[in-house]
């Protein structure tokens, strides 16, 4: 048992490695890369088939028990962002084979890419503060490299305004760290739980609450904190966007959401409003950001941002229906946000160009990666039966509950914004003739690269429309897992002996 | 201790704010180390500053027999450092091959990925 939660970091780290031993023989380097993320996508299914069956299970990492050594836990919400992980890191695996120059491969890009993976399913996986900034230190570091890597001149502009915002909310974030421990003495987010509830310093409690607002806020891109990813995910290859575009924003959320109900949930009236406040800003300066781009990516990007308000919106309403809703939009955005770039990268690979300006007649030229575009993109603005709209309805319906009028608005207004950038980007790159008039077809493309550049688009549209036509599994599985959240018992008692439990709890 | 030693994290913090908010890529650097040392020693301060002895049982016993230091929060603190000392020295790579290639470190001339709307109208 605590091997298998070992595994989902040890794997794409053995792979790193191998990958970087094969780094200068091109065929077989890819496919190792292919291959870890195969075994990883087995790996988290079958720990989110053992979650399901047995709640929550935890590993003590060397046999220390649970304050004192790390522990690894897999609760529903875990286990699903694994699973939605391995997918991702599987399908871009797959697109990089043919979207990622000789150049960049012989300098270790799968290396860099299995890092990161490495560093995103630990985060995932770690029941332990300090282990969670180990993780995302890792999970930085690998991406500072992917995002540099070429060197060209925009992507060393773009890169160190990532770089320098970054690493303020890890020292942000290490200092926390620090402070929380002052207060309780523990770093165990199971203890953390218990002994916070226990400290009798609501200053210092709400100062730390919001600290960690400020942390994992810039890793999640929220309103006022989003500043560097507009700056920089359009520089790197499309592999490198999607992927980050994909997990790391949304890593950055999953730890919003571990932190807020499981360490601070004592206080919502104050954290959770703050929260609510940002969500709605974030949504919406997202939104109007990408009216206003004219490039395919730049497009794209604001409208992660906008995205991650969604995100946290459900955590900030705090019923149990909103934290479904958060959940099911993460699996949803996840999907259709790491599709539309790869499709972007396809798009650009035919035209030439990023500019929607330069771009044209994309339907023409292939309707079948135009379906799977509307597809993504139309599920994105909620469009009835895609994933999307049921996303969106689970929030909305949540904030009516509440009688939150004004947040109900804002969701509303959001997708209709975002229905606007969507549409526009179809107007303008599929539906109108081609400008320049040299938009190649698909199939000028050799086998393999029209392969592997359509196989993962056609899976991730797949997964969008199964989850439009079919949402009551992840429907039931999201409100299981905020149940879960909002009483955290279960997972308490998968850490923790019950007798230590007993004991904190009477001090 | 633990006061005067909390007094010198604001200062270190201060300074580095101060640093960081130059629009020169090498301040912002030194601003960073500044910071990061400050994160390093208040992870330092809440082990409790005590004279007790070290962290070490004596043979035969499980416990030791009297209050002693605090041994984790230095245990985080040299991980913390390694991992500032990595990303660190990235970072000024990163910022000595940008000069090399962008020519400046004056980051309001940094452009490239987002260029300014009046610019592209006059080169279009």
């Amino acid at each position: 048992m605590s091997w298998l939660l070992a595994l989902p970091f040890l794997i794409p780290i053995g792979t790193a490695l191998a990958t970087f031993s094969a780094r200068a023989r091109h065929p077989l380097c890819g496919a190792l890369s292919v291959l870890g993320c195969t075994i990883l996508l087995i790996i988290a299914v079958t720990i989110i088939l053992l979650v399901e069956q047995n709640g929550p299970i935890a590993a003590q990492m060397g046999d220390w028990e649970a304050p004192f050594g790390i522990t690894l836990v897999a609760d529903r919400l875990s286990a699903i962002m694994l699973l939605i992980s391995a997918i991702v890191g599987l399908c871009v695996s797959l697109f990089a084979l043919s979207d990622i120059d000789k150049n960049r491969v012989t300098l270790g890009f799968h290396s860099f890419f299995q890092l990161l993976l490495a560093g995103v399913c630990g985060s995932f996986v770690t029941g332990d503060l300090f282990n969670l900034y180990v993780w995302f230190e890792v999970m930085l570091i690998a991406s500072f490299a992917l995002l540099v890597l070429g060197g060209e001149r925009v992507q060393l502009d773009g890169g160190i305004k990532y770089v320098a915002l970054n690493l303020i909310s890890t020292l942000l974030m290490l200092t926390s760290i620090g402070l929380i421990y002052g207060l309780t003495g523990t770093l165990n987010m199971a203890q953390l739980h218990i002994s916070l509830a226990a400290v009798n310093n609501p200053v210092a409690v709400s100062a730390l609450a919001v600290l960690f607002i400020a942390a994992f806020g810039i890793k999640a891109a929220i309103f006022p904190l989003f500043f560097w990813l507009p700056a920089s995910y359009h520089t790197p290859p499309v592999a490198v966007t999607a992927v980050f575009a994909g997990l790391l924003t949304k890593v950055g959320v999953y730890t919003l959401i571990r932190t807020f109900t499981l360490i601070f949930p004592n206080d919502p009236g104050f954290t959770h409003n703050i929260l609510l406040g940002t969500a709605l800003l974030t949504m919406l300066t997202g939104v109007l950001g990408a009216a206003a781009q004219y490039e395919f990516r730049k497009i794209l990007a604001f409208h992660i941002i906008s995205q991650i308000g969604f995100l946290v919106l459900g955590l900030a309403l705090n019923s149990p229906l909103a934290l479904a809703g958060s959940v099911f939009y993460i699996v949803h955005n996840i999907v259709a946000k790491t599709n539309l770039f790869l499709i972007s990268g396809t798009v650009q690979r035919l035209s030439g160009s990023f500019e929607l300006s330069e771009i044209g007649g994309i339907y023409k030229a292939s309707p079948l990666l135009s379906t799977f575009f509307f597809i993504a993109a139309f599920s994105l603005s909620g469009f009835p039966p895609l994933s999307g709209f049921w996303a969106k309805l689970l929030l909305l319906k949540a904030s009516l509950d509440q009688t939150a009028y004004l947040v109900a608005a804002v969701i509303l207004i959001t997708g209709v914004l975002t229905l606007y950038s969507m549409s526009k980007i179809w107007a303008e790159a599929f539906w109108k003739p081609d400008p320049t008039g040299d938009c190649s077809d698909l199939y000028t493309l050799s086998l393999p690269e029209r392969l592997q550049r359509l196989l993962p688009v056609a899976f991730l549209a797949l997964v969008t429309l199964g989850l439009g036509l079919l949402p009551e599994p992840l429907i039931n599985y999201a409100l299981a897992t905020a149940s879960e959240l909002l009483e955290p018992k279960d997972y308490l008692d998968a850490v923790l002996k019950p007798e230590s439990i007993q004991s904190m709890g009477n001090r | 201790m633990e006061g005067p030693l909390a007094i010198v994290v604001g200062i270190l913090i201060a300074t580095g704010v101060y640093l960081m908010l130059a629009r020169d890529l090498l301040h912002y650097l030194f601003g960073l180390v500044m910071i990061s040392n400050a994160a390093n020693l208040a992870i330092f301060i809440t082990g409790r500053l005590t004279r007790a002895s070290p962290a070490l049982i004596p043979e035969g016993l499980e416990v030791p027999p009297m209050p002693v230091a605090n041994p984790l929060p230095q245990a985080l603190i040299l991980t913390a450092i390694v991992i500032g000392f990595g990303l660190l020295a990235f970072t000024l790579a990163l910022i000595a091959q940008a000069y090399k290639v962008l020519g400046t470190l004056d980051v309001d001339t940094m452009r490239i990925a987002e260029p300014r709307k009046i610019k592209r109208k006059a080169s279009p």
